[in-house]
């Protein structure tokens, strides 16, 4: 599925990515995990399509096309996902509206016709179910005044709207409460498919718990430094990132 | 940055197709003698058949006009006008004025076409269903073309026709009520007007009637050279209830042009207003070449008890825009309302806002002023509520917002309060955000190009002054902000 080969980025004046190379076969969860400013989140952007994320060296493909001359919302119709680790305040415009907008954008990308009306509601009435979340909530101005576990939880409700190819979740499990995270895993648990692939950007065990990874990646100083199973997260949470270097 | 480039490269290609009603109707036109003097008033006064105490009216207004000065106190800048080089009256050619619509020139109905505005009766009953009938008065230069569904509204006692010919058939209506909201010494600009106004729209809705459908009248600038300056009336009776929405496009000219219009509303007891606009002249092409300088006196008067009038407007064209819709909220417990979105880009620059004026014990108003400014534009919102001693009790809510687009446009808020009345609420919000990348990067992942997600988080900050609209202009107003806007991020 995302195939990354010695990617470099440079965000303003400094390099941050320093030929990171991954990959994630499709139907497969890796996580990712590392110290605070080793690079997951200039890592999620460069993959999204954030402008001012440079990339001056190596490749990053998603089914064999060429992720990097495509702009971000191109990838999204690719099926780019990204759950943001600060998810945005859209003032005025519901979530409903927003994902409806945002759906018929990407179907349209793709030669789709858009979603009726009754379907997209019935669809984002069993969605919003399954989160436990308040569908009166969904009328309201997208993450305006919500707290930071109802805005992840939106994150969620609009990945399994979108039904990406590739969710890429940075940091998902901050700011959730236990029963957050458990409803939210699930949420997560029930998008795995045999055609879709997840980057799970963490800092806690905890959440792979839950989630269960196929892959562990450690990514230090711009590069991923180690790979493992699943036990790798055990190790990291016992030891910490010391052996990695922890400085950039 | 490849999104910049390519966000560049959206401007230029939307540059050239911005404004869609910059055509010129090529039709055969008559004018007035180019400048201003009595014989050109005269003039005007003749062509509309017009009673000798409405000339003497326009020779006095035009007496005070000249010694008065143009205000400075805006912040725009233009140079200097010269009243001289203008044409103050221009009709297209006919023999008479045209009975029925099979005898207006087919090149002014396919204007109106091109324009999207039906004209037809039948045509409108075809096309849309029961709520979505209005009824329209098309204004193209110095006349009106044609009225539609006036038998329907005469049967409920509704008058709802060119200002010209309400002097001659509602001589005592007109006389009673012209003049008494904005006097004619006003402001230059209203003294001007009336000195030569040339047409615009009466509306009398009778006590207890509640006009059954929208009014609306378009007014278009088709000729060079010419101002246009239309003169609007309306009286809402005892207990009547009328919304008039109001739309106004003009040809794309590398010249200014200039419209000086007045409009003056009358809601006597428990009668409600409500006027719309969707300003759309046009703006200037992005090096500030051409457009309409709107140079407009809009008021209302509450003059009965529990009146109330609400203005709404879209203000998206215009090279410069200078507009304070306000109300004198006279009568106990009267209702003022003030909705505004105020758009400029390029080189355009807007001052608009409102005043509400509290005489009225227990007088309320609420204020809702979105501006959005782009590219080099200034837009500034200029408001006044004053709260005089007898009015106890009054209430304002005033809301103020900007959003910036880029990094080169500038908003700013002038809000005056003058209170005389210990009693009195009032309450000022005024917020100023910048159009962020964030933002917009949030909604491209989702999906939405770039143009779609400025579109989206527009529509979000301007949601409340847009539901105010009647439903179909607010579609309208929606892709009109939209196209405004288009390509303005970079
Ligand atoms: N605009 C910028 N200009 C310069 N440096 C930046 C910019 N944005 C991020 N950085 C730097 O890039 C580095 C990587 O940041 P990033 O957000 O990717 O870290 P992270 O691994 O996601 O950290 P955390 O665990 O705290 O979320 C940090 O040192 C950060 O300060
Ligand atoms: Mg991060």
């Amino acid at each position: 599925m995302l195939k990354i080969d010695n990617l470099h980025v440079r965000v303003g004046e400094a390099e941050i990515l320093k030929g990171l190379s991954l990959s994630v076969p499709t139907g497969e969860v890796h996580a990712v995990m590392g110290p605070n400013g080793a690079g997951k989140s200039t890592l999620s952007y460069t993959l999204a399509g954030r402008s001012g994320y440079e990339v001056t060296d190596g490749t990053a493909q998603l089914l064999g096309d060429d992720l990097l001359a495509l702009n971000a919302s191109e990838r999204a119709a690719k099926g780019v996902f990204l759950s943001f680790q600060y998810p945005l305040e859209i003032p005025g415009v519901p979530a409903l509206t927003f994902v409806r907008a945002a759906l018929n954008a990407q179907r349209k990308a793709r030669g789709e016709g858009e979603i009726s009306a009754p379907e997209f509601l019935k669809k984002a009435k069993a969605e919003a179910a399954n989160l436990k979340m308040d569908f009166e909530m969904l009328r309201r101005g997208l993450n305006v005044g919500f707290s930071g576990g109802e805005k992840k939880r939106m994150e969620i409700f609009q990945m399994a709207m979108l039904a990406p190819r590739l969710a890429i979740l940075d940091e998902t499990d901050s700011g959730l409460d236990i029963d957050a995270l458990k409803i939210v895993s699930e949420g997560v648990n029930a998008l795995r498919a045999a055609d879709r692939s997840m980057l799970v950007i963490t800092h806690y065990q905890r959440l792979l718990d839950h989630i269960r990874p196929d892959r562990v990646h450690v990514l230090a100083a711009g590069r991923i430094v180690a790979s493992g199973g699943p036990e790798l997260a055990l190790e990291l949470e016992r030891d910490g990132y010391d052996k990695y270097g922890k400085a950039a | 940055m490849a999104a910049d480039v390519e966000t560049l490269a959206t401007v230029e290609a939307l540059a050239g197709e911005k404004y869609a009603h910059g055509f010129v109707t090529d039709i055969e036109q008559e004018f007035s003698e180019k400048g201003l003097n009595p014989d050109v008033i005269r003039f005007i006064s003749a062509k509309k058949a017009e009673p000798d105490w409405l000339l003497a009216w326009r020779l006095e207004a035009y007496a005070r006009w000249l010694a008065l000065d143009e205000p400075d106190w805006a912040k725009i800048s233009y140079p200097p006008i010269d009243y001289q080089a203008l044409y103050y009256y221009a009709a297209p050619k006919e023999k008479v004025g045209p009975k029925s619509l099979d005898e207006v020139d087919p090149d002014l109905l396919e204007t109106y076409k091109k324009l999207g505005i039906p004209l037809k009766e039948q045509e409108i009953l075809a096309g849309v269903e029961g709520a979505s009938r209005y009824a329209v008065d098309a204004v193209f230069d110095s006349v009106s073309v044609v009225t539609t569904f006036k038998a329907e509204l005469a049967k409920a006692g509704v008058i709802f026709c060119p200002l010209s010919e309400a002097v001659r058939e509602h001589p005592d209506l007109v006389r009673a009520y012209l003049g008494t909201v904005v006097p004619t010494s006003d402001n230059y600009f209203a003294c001007l007007n009336s000195a030569v106004f040339s047409e615009g729209s009466f509306v009398y809705v009778p006590p207890g009637v509640r006009c059954p459908m929208e009014l609306s009248t378009y007014f278009r600038i088709n000729a060079s050279s010419t101002g246009q300056f239309e003169r609007t009336l309306i009286i809402a009776d005892k207990g009547a209830y009328v919304s008039y929405l109001e739309g106004c496009t003009a040809p794309m000219r590398d010249e200014n042009q200039l419209h000086a219009a007045v409009v003056e509303l009358v809601a006597l007891e428990d009668a409600e207003i409500k006027y719309s606009t969707v300003q759309n002249w046009y703006p200037g092409d992005a090096e500030g070449r051409g457009g309409i300088y709107n140079f407009v006196t809009k008021r209302a008067d509450c003059r009965g008890d529990r009146s109330k009038v609400s203005w709404t407007q879209v203000e998206t064209g215009s090279a410069i825009t200078w507009k304070y819709p306000s109300c004198i909220l006279r009568g106990a417990d009267s209702v003022g309302e003030f909705y505004s979105i105020a758009i400029t880009n390029n080189r355009q620059q807007a001052d608009t806002g409102t005043k509400m004026i509290h005489l009225g014990p227990g007088s309320r108003s609420r204020i809702i002023a979105k501006g959005i400014s782009a590219g080099r534009s200034t837009s500034t919102y200029r408001g006044l509520v004053s709260v005089h001693p007898k009015a106890k009790g009054a209430r304002n809510f005033t809301q103020c917002d900007s959003l910036l687009i880029g990094k080169d446009c500038a908003a700013h808020t002038v809000p005056y309060v003058e209170a005389r009345n210990g009693s009195a609420k009032l309450e000022h919000e005024a917020t100023t955000t910048r159009l962020s990348e964030d933002q917009l990067f949030y909604a491209m992942q989702r999906g939405l190009s770039q143009e779609e997600a400025v579109q989206l988080l527009v529509n979000g900050f301007v949601k409340d002054v847009l539901q105010e609209l009647p439903m179909e202009f607010a579609v309208e107003a929606q892709k009109l902000v939209a196209v405004s806007l288009e390509g303005s991020v970079g």
